[in-house]
């Protein structure tokens, strides 16, 4: 019973959050490899572009919400994503054609684009910061937990409940759907294929005759569509705050260096490694231990590795590390 | 003479900016955006010799701004000596534990071949090591914390005056730059920008959370002064008189005596506030001047040429065989001292410490925008960077508010996208900034004032 006690508590407390979590980021860090991969440089605006998508999601939530319109259990959000997309498609293809494809078309280092990146950072930030303010935000509605802690406690008796947001099960659902769409477009489909021949060869992907204007707009808008996803389900679980969705841009740089930035499947599970080691690395273990251990060998600390104050350092020093003894990534991206 | 006439021009065009500040809103506004555009300048100096003379991308300029600020705490302010009888043997302890553990692993390093075996060793040292250290520092640190957590709380300083600060704090940076420098300086430019700008939201973190050494986010105030304090000014007999020479034009209008006591009065707290300013403002600009004396002259020396022959064609100059690793590591390590010393006196100036002020936007990419903006290479131009995109940063919200009234003249002042826009003009600092650095990127890459390289 103890055992299924303590293994109850490491879902609650780790393990699906941790899922949630390195959702979220799986969705953001391949938005940024994709970015990398087909445009060539690192896009230091993505918490902001993130933020810019959410926005639009949680404008279009409140004017849904004042015609009454809701989705009844699930988040009204989920409606309003739809014509947040185009909203943010849109907008990424004028910031493309106003300002990337100048320097696309001149062959600049991506240390260049890379600067030109954190202007479109600037002012994207000031436009959503202008339009929605800087507050905090919330705009869940809906049922909001799937299982909660109590209920789960008397279904089956145990010491320890397991409390499951919706918006988790959510994420989670969403972003297998997402992902496993995004896979099979890659892999499958004729566009994807040139997307990935252009990744992998630009020169030689051009000579047989793959149109490099048709593979940048589809670029931007699967990138559109990633980052209002993963920005709206980001902000459904936790809340939507402009400079949080800034800050978030560093875990998910983490997650897609980590997994190997230019290929999309090491960026999904980049996420994840990410999200497990930063919550692992700084979760309390006593619980956990006064349940699997006899009671004379009780723990009399926290048994935490490290405080929770250093969550993101947590995953910025697997970063340094992974970079510094194989920084083509765990999952062997871009050679560098 | 006719050769530097865009440099004079620039320069002149700002000082008259920042004299009409002085001018229309008041001297005190002026003078102490003058003294952040000079500790801007001080910081843009620093990353324009990373990235103007070597190419060497860091977006770790927060990190390093912040050691120099944690230097300024730990020279200038008063030892604890309750806290160091409490747990001051324990973090010792610690200290020389953690230089046992590097040199083990240096030694395990330098000893035995690379093999598997070797990497775990190292990682059980490592491992082990933490763990020792966390038992041995953890009794001391709370002992520490428990010394008067309102006041203290925390080890203190040295207690010395607080300019010595501006030299250890670019050692501090210095130190950093070098350990980063060693394990990252090999990648590509993009990844050294994105690990040094996690490295730095590390150090951020430790600072922030370590409270026994720099109270964290309980911030240190009352910092000592290199510069005299208003109210002991206020009350100093030469400082009166010079007040009162300055405005006898102005106090022989008033005839009442009383009165004009009142108004000396007044011109005397304003006085005081605008003569600590200057005296701040006279340090910096010594630092200012000695740091472009010393870049100008390496710039323009065989070891300039040689880095610029490093930066534009890496592979040539190996061949030629300059050491471009050794000399990386030596621009990164100066480039990031000399954002230390901003950070120390951007510290001593403000006479406070506060770890949760540091924010990648304002201490990193703000910098990066105004080296970029001012001319990448050129001294000068990273300088005047520094005071157009600072002075930018603090009159953007009149600036906004002014074009905000003007566009929506026509509209009610209630009208809600009126009332809207007028609470959002603080944000229009960064759309200000990021439309320049878009504009400037896109017409003029090099920036206002574009690197020249002359033959001597």
């Amino acid at each position: 019973m103890d055992l299924i006690n303590a293994i109850i508590l490491l879902l609650n407390y780790i393990f699906v959050p941790a899922l949630a979590y390195g959702s979220q980021l799986a969705l953001g860090a391949i938005f940024v490899t994709l970015i990398y991969g087909i445009l060539r440089f690192a896009n230091f605006a993505t918490g902001d572009m993130m933020s810019f998508g959410t926005m639009f999601v949680i404008l279009f939530t409140w004017y849904l919400q004042s015609y009454g319109i809701n989705f009844g259990v699930l988040p009204t959000a989920l409606l309003a994503i739809p014509f947040a997309i185009i909203f943010m498609v849109s907008y990424m293809l004028i910031i493309d054609k106003f300002v990337f494809k100048y320097y696309r078309t001149n062959k600049s280092p991506p240390v260049q684009l890379a600067m030109v990146s954190i202007g479109v950072m600037f002012v994207t930030q000031a436009v959503v910061r202008i339009i929605i303010g800087p507050s905090d935000r919330r705009f869940f509605d809906g049922e909001k937990f799937l299982i909660k802690a109590g209920e789960f406690k008397e279904m089956t008796g145990l010491n320890e409940g397991l409390a499951i947001k919706s918006t988790q099960v959510i994420t989670i659902i969403v972003t297998l759907i997402l992902v496993s769409t995004l896979f099979w477009f890659l892999n499958k489909t004729k566009t994807g294929k040139s997307m990935r021949a252009y990744s992998d060869n630009e020169d030689l992907a051009l000579l047989s005759g793959i149109d490099p204007k048709k593979i940048v707009m589809t670029t931007w808008v699967i990138a559109g569509i990633l980052a209002t996803i993963g920005g709206t389900l980001y902000g459904l679980d936790k809340s939507f705050k402009p400079f949080t969705y800034f800050n978030n841009m560093l875990p998910i740089f983490a997650a897609a260096i980590v997994g190997g930035i230019g290929n999309p499947f090491g960026a999904f599970l980049g996420g994840y490694v990410i999200a497990f080691s930063e919550i692992l690395l700084t979760y309390a273990y006593k619980k956990f231990f006064m349940y699997i251990l006899p009671e004379s060998m009780e723990p009399d600390g926290l048994i935490q590795l490290l405080s929770t104050d250093y969550k993101f350092a947590v995953s910025f020093s697997i970063l340094v590390i992974v970079l510094l003894y194989r920084p083509s990534g765990i999952f062997k991206g871009k050679v560098l | 003479m006719r050769k530097n006439l865009n440099v004079i021009a620039a320069y002149s065009i700002m000082m008259g900016l920042i004299i009409l500040v002085g001018i229309f809103q008041s001297w005190n506004i002026a003078l102490s955006i003058f003294n952040l555009c000079l500790i801007s300048a001080v910081m843009t100096m620093g990353a324009n010799i990373q990235w103007g003379y070597a190419g060497l991308i860091n977006f770790g300029i927060m990190g390093f701004t912040a050691l120099g600020g944690l230097a300024a705490v730990l020279i200038s302010v008063n030892p604890v000596q309750e806290a160091w009888s409490a747990g001051g043997a324990n973090i010792l302890l610690s200290l020389f534990l953690i230089i046992g553990i590097v040199l083990a692993v240096r030694f395990v390093l330098k000893k035995y071949q690379k093999t598997k075996i070797r990497n775990y060793v190292i990682a059980a040292i490592i491992i082990s090591g933490i763990i020792i250290i966390r038992l041995v520092s953890e009794p001391g640190i709370e002992a520490i914390e428990e010394v008067n957590p309102a006041r203290t709380g925390f080890l203190g300083g040295l207690g010395l005056p607080i300019i010595f600060s501006w030299i250890v704090g670019a050692f501090f940076a210095g130190g950093l730059a070098f350990v980063i420098g060693k394990v990252a300086l090999g990648l590509r430019a993009d990844y050294l920008a994105i690990a040094t700008l996690l490295i730095s939201e590390i150090v951020i973190a430790i600072i922030k959370h370590e409270d026994w050494l720099t109270r964290g986010v309980k911030n240190v105030i009352g910092l000592k002064r290199p510069a005299p304090y208003e109210v002991n000014l206020q009350q100093t007999d030469w400082f009166i008189n010079l007040v009162e020479k300055f405005n006898s034009g102005k106090l022989a209008l008033i005839s009442d005596i009383t009165e004009r006591q009142a108004a000396l009065n007044q011109f005397v707290i304003e006085g005081s506030s605008i003569f600590v300013k200057l005296c701040y403002s006279g340090l910096f600009l010594v630092v200012v001047i000695i740091l472009l004396i010393l870049t100008q002259k390496a710039l323009y020396s065989p070891w300039g040429r040689m880095m610029r022959a490093i930066r534009d064609n890496e592979e040539a100059a190996n061949a030629m065989g300059k050491n471009v690793v050794k000399q990386h590591l030596l621009i990164f390590v100066l480039g990031s001292a000399i954002v230390g010393i901003a950070g120390a006196m951007l510290v001593t100036q403000d006479g406070l410490f506060t770890p949760g002020s540091y924010r990648p936007l304002r201490y990193t990419f703000l910098i990066w925008v105004m080296v970029i903006v001012g001319g990448s290479g050129n001294n000068f131009g990273a300088i005047l960077g520094g005071f157009v995109v600072w002075f930018l940063w603090i009159e953007a919200a009149p600036i906004g508010l002014y074009l905000v009234n003007l566009t929506t003249a026509g509209l009610e002042d209630t009208h809600f996208l009126k009332v809207h826009l007028i609470e959002s003009v603080p944000y229009f600092r960064f759309l200000m900034m990021g439309i320049g650095l878009l504009l400037i990127m896109r017409y003029r890459p090099k920036g206002i004032l574009p690197e020249k390289i002359e033959i001597k």
